[in-house]
């Protein structure tokens, strides 16, 4: 493990809780399920998992493992942008009537 | 090092960045959602065509079934189910990374990679990974009342609590030192799930925004931990990311409650003893029906309506933006004020207000509307109670003390509609349906809106 990644990792908090701090109070659910589908990217770890070759010693429980961790990721990453545009699109201003 | 690869992980970091960024107003926050989209996607892409892919019929079949049930949970799943979605969602994002980390404790085990940096990073993906998974479905259960909303305590949960969280943490420090311990690495994720279940055990339905904030969170630190474990920086920075949402949003919840962590992971509101007979006795309430709350809302000119976890109850989002327009119409000024901790997760109440069209700049936060309360005429209170409840102010001994609260008794007339008389979910008698300037409307607040539209629009 490289003392690099720690670096990364305390910059990106950093950056998340200045930028999550300003988020409107109005749209917390919205980021929820956006941070959410956001962190569906352990779906590139279980694809690296789910596509290794087969014929190795462990490639069998890699593919089972790898499938079932694609398939929660990917549920999370379509289903929670899909979610989240779909409340979205419900915040509206309203015309003002005269 | 595959600098292609890197490169492509730089962009859709940048691109998830300027998403969430975007979330600072509604007005922007659907374009940052389509930058995020587009990151996650040149992510994917960039992986499928890395070359490490080497089969893909596990990886199609995954996609497919995981974006048809994402898809049919996206379109179908009605608002008023969101807070079971997002418990459910956390539950899956943390089940990819443990799932992950024990592929890799496997395939870095056989090759004899185990190394102590690489079993950290691993025992805190697993950690966090294994008590999110059965903490959100314990929350699902919950918010779906397949388990009793309730909290769930006996006699030396704290001990029990503790002393799991202590053995377990032991194993990881042990594991540290000695990886190559399959045993010990399943054992240790074993005791974490059990965590994640007593955990939410003792948590009851009003303290459900802080543990899905919590689990945003610990799902967020489990990605950023797979990061480091598999030596991926894009996961490390979305990880951190969601882990920083989840923390503040805790943090907000927690302060709008006015407990710690601590008090809401460990101290489940029990019964609290509150003396409050005398008040139930000595002073009597004023009923309202439906033709007197209209002719007081005629007069008005600035009306504010309190939801609370009532309205998403009765379903009466729809209503209610129906009254507010008959008012509006009448030229009445409406706003809706939104308590932090209103309902069952962070911004429930917005949504579903949103989602009966009421516009967004109506909705107001607390410290917006705190001020200006005693210029309000009519304050309506849908469905609300502990945190409209002036104790919180006055009374030292009251359990809520010290917890922010919207001022409503500070408005000229308030209007409470409420199924009965029974305390709200802390169980605490609530000296505001006693005021003066208080009236009690009972009745289903569906219904009873329903009714008072009815009436608006008979004239």
């Amino acid at each position: 493990m490289q003392i690099e990644l720690i670096y990364i990792l305390i910059l990106a908090g950093f950056v998340g809780f200045e930028i999550i701090k300003k988020v409107t109070p109005t749209l917390h659910t919205p980021l929820m399920s956006a941070t959410n589908a956001i962190s569906g990217i352990s779906l590139v770890g279980s694809l690296v998992a789910a596509g290794v070759a087969e014929g190795g010693v462990n490639s069998t429980i890699s593919h089972i493992l790898g499938f079932v961790a694609v398939t929660a990721a990917t549920i999370n990453v379509v289903g929670g942008f899909m979610i989240t545009e779909r409340m979205l699109k419900m915040f509206k201003k309203k015309e003002k009537k005269s | 090092m595959n600098y292609y690869m890197e490169f492509v992980y730089i962009i859709s970091s940048i691109l998830f960045i300027m998403g969430l960024k975007g979330l600072s107003h509604p007005e922007s926050a659907r374009r940052g959602m389509h930058y995020a989209e587009v990151g996650m996607f040149l992510a994917v892409v960039g992986t499928l065509v890395s070359g490490k892919i080497v089969t893909w019929e596990w990886i199609i079949t995954g996609i497919v079934v995981g974006s048809a049930v994402g898809a049919a949970m996206a379109i179908f799943m009605p608002m008023t189910a969101m807070p079971q979605r997002i418990a459910l969602s956390h539950a899956f994002g943390a089940l990819a990374a443990v799932l992950v980390g024990i592929n890799e404790f496997i395939e870095k085990g056989h090759l004899g990679e185990l190394n102590s940096g690489l079993m950290g990073a691993l025992g805190f993906e697993v950690l966090f990974g294994a008590l999110t998974v059965t903490g959100s479905l314990m929350a699902f259960g919950k918010l779906n009342e397949m388990i009793k909303g309730q909290p769930i305590t006996y006699k030396g949960q704290n001990i029990v609590n503790i002393s799991l969280f202590v053995v377990t943490v032991g194993l990881f420090v042990y594991l540290i030192f000695f990886p190559y311990e399959p045993v010990i690495f399943y054992t240790m994720i074993g005791l974490s799930l059990l965590i994640g279940v007593f955990i939410v055990l003792p948590i009851g339905g009003a303290d459900m925004p802080v543990v899905i904030s919590l689990m945003n969170s610990y799902a967020g630190l489990a990605a950023a931990a797979t990061g480091f474990a598999i030596d991926n920086k894009v996961l490390i920075i979305a990880g951190s990311l969601d882990g920083s949402s989840g923390f503040i949003l805790s943090i907000i919840m927690s302060k709008a409650m006015n407990r710690s962590f601590a008090n809401v992971l460990f101290g489940a509101v029990g019964s609290p003893q509150v003396d409050t007979s005398n008040l139930a006795e000595a002073r009597p309430i004023t009923r309202f029906g439906i033709e007197d709350t209209k002719f007081v809302l005629e007069q008005a000119e600035r009306v504010v309506v309190v939801p609370g976890y009532g309205m998403a109850v009765a379903q009466a989002q729809h209503t209610v933006r129906e009254l507010s327009d008959e008012l509006e119409k009448r030229g009445i000024k409406v706003e809706f004020a939104i308590h932090p901790v209103a309902g069952r997760m962070p911004g429930h109440m917005n949504v579903l207000l949103a989602e009966a069209n009421v516009s967004y700049d109506q909705l107001l936060e607390m410290e917006a509307i705190n001020p200006t309360m005693d210029t309000v005429d009519v304050c309506i209170v849908i469905g609300a109670n502990d945190v409209v409840n002036p104790a919180a102010r006055t009374e030292k001994s009251s359990p809520i003390y010290g917890m922010p609260i919207i001022n409503v008794d500070k408005a000229k007339t308030v209007i409470v509609m409420k199924r009965s008389m029974a305390t709200g979910f802390a169980g605490i008698e609530n000296p505001l349906f006693y005021e003066p300037n208080t009236k009690m409307l009972f009745g289903d607040a569906k219904k009873v809106l329903q009714e008072l539209v009815t009436e608006f629009k008979k004239v």
